[in-house]
């Protein structure tokens, strides 16, 4: 059979549907998914769709067992998103998804470094325009810290790229150690779309103030994406241990006292994400295939958490836990949805995070990672709390807001039960899921131990909410923002660049005509000096140039927003 | 005039109370069960009585009061960046 790459069926996809008509366009929206799954299934594994770039070969496909589980997986979240997006009259955001998901697909099967930089950046460029869709004055604001941010990745990317096809005289993408500035700087790329701690704020930023689907959407694609390079990249590198610890610890603080509750999943995200990025740090092949299944579950529940929350947002209109509450009366399939979605996060067993979360826990404790292990026994633990309990506790149960809605929509209800199957699923018969792995799987979830402490743990999390609660401990929902990094680029920075505009100008102006001309002179006799002394006048290398124009860019470009 | 509203699950108290107690059970049970069963084991400290009770317990706890201590740190009003 003649395959195509992947990416080509969407965006072909996508630039037709810019073209329909609502009926026809939704329809298609449902088909392209499907046709590239059929597409995927032909397709011979190693490098087709290749190309030459002056004497480099950029391979546009690179089908392995690692890539081709990822693109089954960006096929179901289309398939799944469109169908929840199906009642949608926008052709803005149904084109953008679109051309958004065929962005995943072209990054995990780009074989080359500059393959993968040109769709990481595309990746950003399509995905924008569904916080755009939003549109209302916040998620404008969010969309350009968004872009910012995500094109800055992109750049980061490309330097640390061109670095090291400079030093390797190979442009394939394949995995390297942490030695130089270029894989430093690609580390640091995929750190900020993965949400490294501190590099993390752009998502609970964004993701919120996008549409009832765009975040479904959202959720499914960048992060994992990131995942994927990394574990691409990266395997077995150390100091992603702490990384992922790291996240899979702060964001639950957050979680627990947000309002928002998408971004309540926001947080809950980067800590599953973190998860995965121990299991890539541990690198053992259970490790590995730990992290990858905890990938393709997360992008299963985390969307259906999205979608419950979605609904809720379209029939009331509000996100907030201090709004919301009592709406199992109205909306009973989306709670049930909700649940399974829940449990699914929190690992119950016969749920599919039960079956891939303890792979990563077990990798663990097997490399002497003790400290960390506890550490992610306490993120499992609170993100039952928080995702678990908290997420269908305030939206639907808790004090009953008086909110009386209708339920969601078909379509949506739809969508929602089939990633709800597909969590059950894939919880109770893991095993079409594991022989998909990048590596054989020794690993056997349903062990009696395996059971009971995993009940055990959630059960008496259980406890400890309803003992805050009736001790009256328990933190209420309050409408509020909470401080994060966010707070020194939104704040910090324009205050600090608003007083050194403020005391250059007045200080120039009150030197007066004379101080003036010879501040002026000051500056010219300084160039002179500089070019006398060679800092000005010595050759550069291009490579340095290059590096020095692109950190004027950034800070140019950071500078402009501000 | 809207009509009275059915009478839904939690409406009743009872209800509410019956779901704690179920909850209440499931944890001695599975805390009885760490008798019975005795469990494969990959480090020493899972081999504790309760560990895995005790930990969920104290983690869930530990959590809640971190973070609202955090509150008093970060909290800002709603539209603390858009004025």
């Amino acid at each position: 059979m003649n395959s195509v790459a992947p990416f080509l069926i969407f965006y072909a996809g996508g630039l037709l549907m810019a073209l329909l008509p609502d009926a026809q366009r939704r329809l298609l929206a449902l088909a392209i998914p499907l046709i590239g799954a059929w597409n995927l299934y032909g397709l011979e594994a190693g490098a087709s769709a290749t190309l030459t770039l002056f004497d480099h070969t950029l391979v546009l496909v690179q089908l392995d067992r690692l890539s081709e589980l990822f693109g089954y997986l960006f096929h179901l979240a289309a398939f799944i998103g469109f169908i929840y997006a199906f009642t949608l009259r926008d052709r803005m955001q149904q084109v953008a998804a679109m051309l958004y998901a065929g962005s995943a697909l072209g990054a995990v099967f780009a074989g080359d470094l500059l393959t993968l930089f040109v769709f990481w950046e595309l990746l950003a460029l399509t995905s924008v325009f569904l916080v755009l869709a939003r549109r209302t004055a916040r998620a404008f604001g969010a969309a350009m810290r968004y872009l910012v941010i995500q094109i800055g990745s992109g750049v980061l990317l490309l330097a640390g790229a061109l670095l090291v096809i400079a030093e390797t005289g190979d442009v394939t993408f394949t995995a390297m150690t942490l030695e130089g500035l270029g894989p430093w700087l690609i580390f640091l790329a995929i750190g900020i779309k993965c949400c490294f701690p501190g590099l993390h704020n752009w998502l609970t930023d964004a993701y919120p103030e996008s549409t009832p689907a765009g975040t479904v959407f959202l959720s499914a694609f960048t992060t994992k994406v990131a995942v994927y390079a990394l574990a691409r990249a990266f395997p077995g590198t150390e100091l992603l241990v702490y990384i992922g610890a790291t996240m899979a610890m702060f964001p639950i603080f957050f979680a627990v006292i947000e309002n928002d509750l998408r971004r309540v999943l926001a947080y809950s995200l980067i800590n599953q994400v973190g998860f995965m990025v121990v299991g890539i740090g541990i690198g053992t092949e259970l490790a590995i295939n730990g992290a990858v299944a905890h990938a393709f579950n997360d992008v299963i529940f985390k969307g259906l958490l999205f979608m419950t929350m979605g609904a809720v947002l379209l029939r009331t209109g509000r996100m907030n836990g201090s709004d919301l509450g009592g709406l199992y009366k109205s909306m009973p399939w989306t709670t049930g949805f909700c649940i399974v979605g829940a449990a699914s996060i929190s690992a119950f067993p016969l749920f599919s995070g039960f079956v891939s979360k303890s792979m990563v826990m077990v990798a663990a404790l097997e490399a002497h990672h003790e400290i960390v292990w506890l550490a992610l026994l306490f993120a499992s633990a609170g993100v039952f709390h928080h995702a678990g309990i908290k997420i269908p506790y305030f939206a639907f149960y808790a004090h009953d807001s008086g909110l009386r809605c209708r339920e969601a929509p078909r379509s949506m209800l739809v969508a929602m039960g089939l990633a709800a199957a597909l969590c059950l699923f894939i919880g109770s018969y893991p095993w079409l899921l594991y022989d998909r792995l990048p590596f054989p799987v020794n690993y056997e979830p349903y062990t009696a131990a395996h059971i009971l402490t995993q009940s055990q743990l959630l059960f008496f999390s259980a406890l400890a909410f309803v003992w805050l609660n009736l001790k009256g401990l328990y933190p209420p929902e309050l409408p509020s923002t909470n401080l994060d990094v966010e707070w020194s680029y939104r704040r910090l920075l324009p205050a600090a660049a608003g007083a050194v505009r403020r005391v250059a100008g007045s200080g120039f102006g009150a030197l007066g005509e004379g101080g003036q001309r010879l501040v002026t002179g000051g500056v010219n006799g300084a160039e002179g000096l500089l070019l006398r002394v060679g800092l000005l006048g010595r050759v550069w290398s291009t490579r340095t140039i290059a590096l020095w124009v692109l950190l004027l860019l950034v800070v140019y470009v950071f500078l402009e927003y501000l | 005039m809207t009509e009275p509203e059915k009478k839904h699950l939690f409406d009743d108290p009872r209800n509410v109370r019956r779901l704690m107690y179920a909850l209440y059970a499931l944890c001695g049970l599975s805390l009885l069960l760490d008798f019975v069963i005795h469990r494969h084991v990959d480090h020493p400290w899972e081999a504790l009585w309760g560990f895995y009770c005790l930990y969920g317990f104290v983690a869930c706890v530990l959590l809640v009061l971190v973070a609202k201590e955090m509150r008093k740190l970060l909290m800002r009003g709603e539209d603390y960046y858009d004025e």
